[in-house]
């Protein structure tokens, strides 16, 4: 067990974990956030993707001892009210089916747009193809990252 | 057509209550039974539903609560179950709350997710739940204003009247708790609708995009531990032996111990599927600990040999044998390839096939296959189990949870209403979630352990525990005679361990000479529902040898199935054709306008149709292929479908393009194999799945608008997409694809285009 102070969300959370704990399982079990879901454990499907210094990340592939001074954002820390422009557009295309995969889409598609403001539609498709959505929404996951986008 | 109606056999009683602080709480109760023509072969569903039960909640403060009496995994029951309440009620949807409501058989009913029969199933008594609730407020405010009550009129949740008087449904819905329940309602004309039909966001989405806990995996309470079962390594194996003593030194680990889920002689219902019966489990502190615990086991298996099962069931109970040995794909369709020669159970005969076939002047046959599937269900199975002496307490994803209620009382020996089931919005279903083993199992382990655990499977857990879609063949022989008409029609299929034959469905009704046949092989590998049962292979082989049949006859796909419609219609072969011709034959030609089909303009496209009928919709797709990157590419789809009235009309075209891309995906790339009992795919960096660089840039959804009653949308559209894929594919590659997945095979170009 060690002892890791960590930046979340804007905030500093101070941990007792075995350093290689996927940082995943430190948010659900250990810091009660769990808006960041287990898909696949093994990076396949970006159900767990968080933002390290603005990037996208699977949080189940990275121990938590990688992390280090780096910021780490999660979807409860998107936006206070759940009004991130992704956020909105996700609700205003109704993108949702079962809605499990839904916060690692609205993470990555914001790392998206951190990176280019104005993706192309190869962009969207590149970037996106890393976050499985087993309800088929991806249709609509366009229109929204394209949405957002524009805001 | 009689053989899809709902009926609901009603006798009906209604209470309503005083909420404490004031307010009304209304709850409506009928004893009805549900039979349809599908009602066991689609899900084995009970012959008897039980009572129905719809809360409307109002406080005088005029907020209107209604409570959503189905699981909801995605097809947005949550939003579409209340709109129907709401709509009769009259109220402003804005000032609507939704919540899930508890399991309780007694007051909510079935409660069941599947079938695509939430919104069949509660069109009427929601609406009669709403429409009581509407005229009793009414008779408060008569009362109340003391004027007639047919001179009381409501929109939007207030009450008025033509002297000037004014009430909102809060200040009445006290006095409206203790006024008789009425015994004859009115409801709505399909007109007079303001909220059904009304494209209506999802009531959750909020919740979704915040990343709040609304999942069975999310679910925590203090002190509550983590359980995992290391499953054997292969179906048909079972555990030996075990040592646990390096697994107990790890940091968090609590228990280590086997458990056996079902004694034997355990009568065993539809659902109470389960693969392994002896457990190996892991319980700890954290999910970490546990799964980095297990992996310091040391499991002896050995073969499980044939295992004796006993299964309940309306004729009492009876034993089946599950066999052992260690299964391997290429066996399996050896196996298959042998067992289609044998002779198979005659399903349905019309006329004389035999002789027809003998004296035609062209037969064409194909065979189809189609390996196991995964549900890949994005949350994997989970449950969160408190078990005590004196009750139990579980909360997680599950579609049927009336289903496995029983199967709990017997394991656990404590009475229905001592055990409470919570309903947690699942990541996602599609059959998966009606099986509750690891509900059961959760359950077990807590009394074990004497605390609150969450029994998580990993995703190698889940996709290689079983429950799978069955691996299905099937050959079709058609018969033309000179002219190139079609004069008979064959299908003989298998499946293991079921066939996926409807005997019932189109073309049967539509050919004079007719022979459906089955045949199974049994197997230790389990399976389960899978979004439309057995329709998801019947409509991808068979709407891809009608094409076949439709070019050799000459006719366009299209003409040749609505002729055959037409015939169904008007001279129907055989008893018991369960699609209506008109409805049928009403989606293809909606698809074919809508897609502007044999019409200029699409020619960049290989384009492919195919429609189907199941769980009471019709559906109707046009897939368009091109050439991407060397591989044909779905680039868009035209789907057309009938299913009465469209509750949600967006959310329902979310859903038909959910199962668009779903079909696509699996057609495409799914498949479950295994070698020496192993599954050989584990996690989504082996098993293929669809994702949005292969996703269609446009899917069109079109509706057939009328006013029949609405029918459920979950599995309809799903199974003619593998056909009409099947369809463009040959317009594309220039030859016919039979075996699925079909992406494997795209390398091997006869004549690529």
């Amino acid at each position: 067990m060690t002892t890791l102070s960590l930046k979340i969300n804007g905030k500093t959370k101070k941990v007792d974990v075995d350093p290689s704990t996927p940082l995943l399982w430190v948010l659900r079990d250990h810091l009660d956030m769990r808006g960041t879901k287990f898909g696949c454990g093994v990076a396949a499907c970006g159900a767990c993707t968080v933002h390290l210094d603005g990037n996208a990340v699977r949080s189940c592939q990275l121990p938590v001892s990688a992390v280090g001074r780096s910021s780490v954002t999660t979807i409860e820390g998107l936006s206070e009210k759940g009004d991130h422009p992704v956020q909105k557009a996700w609700i205003e295309h109704d993108v949702a089916q079962c809605g499990y995969c839904q916060s690692g889409q609205i993470m990555s598609a914001a790392a998206l747009l951190i990176a280019r403001p104005n993706p192309s539609d190869a962009d969207i498709e590149t970037h996106m193809s890393g976050n499985i959505c087993r309800c088929g929404t991806y249709m609509r996951i366009r229109e929204a990252v394209r949405s957002a986008a524009k805001k | 057509m009689d053989n899809n109606k709902t009926t609901y056999n009603r006798r009906s009683f209604l209470k309503a209550s005083v909420l404490s602080g004031g307010g009304m709480l209304l709850t409506v109760s009928w004893l009805s039974s549900f039979k349809s023509a599908d009602k066991v072969e689609a899900l084995n569903l009970p012959e008897q539903w039980a009572s129905l039960n719809g809360y409307i909640h109002i406080t005088p403060d005029n907020k209107v609560k209604l409570i959503c009496p189905n699981p909801e995994f995605g097809q947005n029951v949550m939003t579409s179950l209340p709109m129907m309440l709401a709509e009769e009620l009259d109220v402003d949807w804005k000032n609507v709350t939704v919540e899930m409501g508890p399991h309780d058989h007694a007051k909510l009913g079935a409660q069941f997710t599947g079938g695509s029969n939430s919104v069949r199933m509660y069109w009427k008594p929601l609406r009669e739940a709403g429409a009581a609730a509407r005229q009793m407020l009414r008779e408060a405010a008569a009362q109340t204003w003391n004027v007639p009550v047919s001179e009381v009129m409501t929109k939007a949740g207030v009450l008025s009247h033509s002297s000037g008087k004014s009430a909102k449904y809060g200040d009445m819905a006290s006095k409206a708790a203790t006024v008789p329940v009425p015994k004859d309602l009115k409801l709505k004309a399909p007109k007079d609708f303001t909220i059904v039909r009304k494209p209506t966001k999802n009531v959750e989405a909020h919740k979704i995009v915040s990343g709040q806990p609304l999942f069975g995996l999310d679910y925590h309470v203090d002190g509550m531990l983590i359980a995992m079962i290391q499953h054997p390594p292969a179906f048909g194996m079972k555990l030996k032996s075990f040592d646990a003593v390096q697994t107990l030194k790890m940091p968090g680990v609590k228990d280590v111990f086997s458990l056996k889920l079902y004694e034997d002689g355990f009568e065993q219902g539809g659902f109470d599927t389960r693969t392994f019966n002896e457990l190996l489990v892991v319980v700890g502190n954290t999910t970490w600990e546990v799964m980095n615990a297990r992996k310091k086991l040391v499991a002896n298996w050995e073969p499980a040999g044939d295992v004796k099962d006993t299964m309940a069931g309306r004729g009492g109970k009876r034993e089946v044998i599950v066999p052992g040995g260690l299964e391997s794909t290429t066996s399996q369709l050896e196996k298959m390839q042998e067992y289609a020669k044998k002779p198979a159970q005659q399903l349905r005969k019309d006329g004389d096939p035999e002789t027809a076939f003998r004296n035609a002047a062209q037969v064409i046959e194909r065979t189809y296959n189609a390996p196991f599937l995964a549900h890949n269900c994005m949350e994997p199975m989970n449950f969160f189990a408190h078990v005590t002496e004196e009750k139990a307490l579980l909360a997680g994803p599950l579609q049927a949870p009336g289903w496995t209620e029983p199967t709990l009382v017997k394991l656990l020996g404590l009475p229905a209403d001592k055990i409470e089931i919570q309903m947690t919005r699942m990541g996602g279903g599609f059959g998966r979630r009606a099986y509750g083993h690891y509900l059961s199992e959760a359950a077990l382990i807590s009394r074990k352990v004497k605390a609150p655990v969450k029994l998580m499977y990993t995703r190698e857990d889940d996709m290689t525990y079983g429950i799978y879609r069955p691996m299905y063949t099937a050959t079709y022989r058609a018969a033309l005679d000179s002219d190139k008409n079609l004069i008979a029609f064959h299908v003989k299929g298998g499946g293991i361990p079921e066939h996926a034959i409807h005997a019932n469905r189109f073309p049967a009704g539509a050919v004079d000479n007719y022979l459906a046949e089955g045949w199974q092989i049994a197997s230790n590998i389990t399976i389960g529902a899978f979004r439309a049962p057995r329709s998801n292979f019947n409509a991808a082989a068979e709407q891809s040898f009608l094409d076949e049949v439709a070019e050799a006859a000459g006719k366009d796909p299209i003409e040749f199935r609505l002729e055959l419609l037409k015939k169904a219609k008007e001279n129907p072969v055989g008893k018991n054709n369960e699609y209506d011709a008109d409805r049928y034959a009403g989606v293809l030609q909606l698809v074919r306008k809508k897609s502007n089909w044999g019409k200029p303009g699409n020619e960049k496209y290989s384009r492919g149709v195919a429609a189907y009928f199941c769980h009471n919709s019709y559906a109707a797709h046009v897939v368009d292929i091109v050439t991407r990157d060397g591989e044909p590419y779905v680039e868009q789809v035209f789907s057309a479908m009938d299913c009465g009235i469209v509750v949600n009309p967006d959310a329902a075209t979310n859903m038909v393009q959910g199962a668009v891309v779903d079909g696509i995906g699996n057609a495409f790339y799914g498949a479950l194999t295994h070698r020496d009992g192993a599954a050989q795919q584990t996690n989504f960096s082996n098993y293929r799945m669809i994702r949005i660089n292969e996703a269609p840039k446009r899917i069109e959804v079109h509706f057939v608008q009328n006013d029949l009653d609405p029918t459920g949308l979950g599995e309809p559209p799903f199974p003619p997409v593998f056909g009409a894929v099947a369809n463009a594919l040959y317009k594309n590659k220039g030859r016919r694809f039979y075996n699925q997945p079909f992406q494997p095979d795209f390398k091997n170009n006869l004549r690529d285009s």
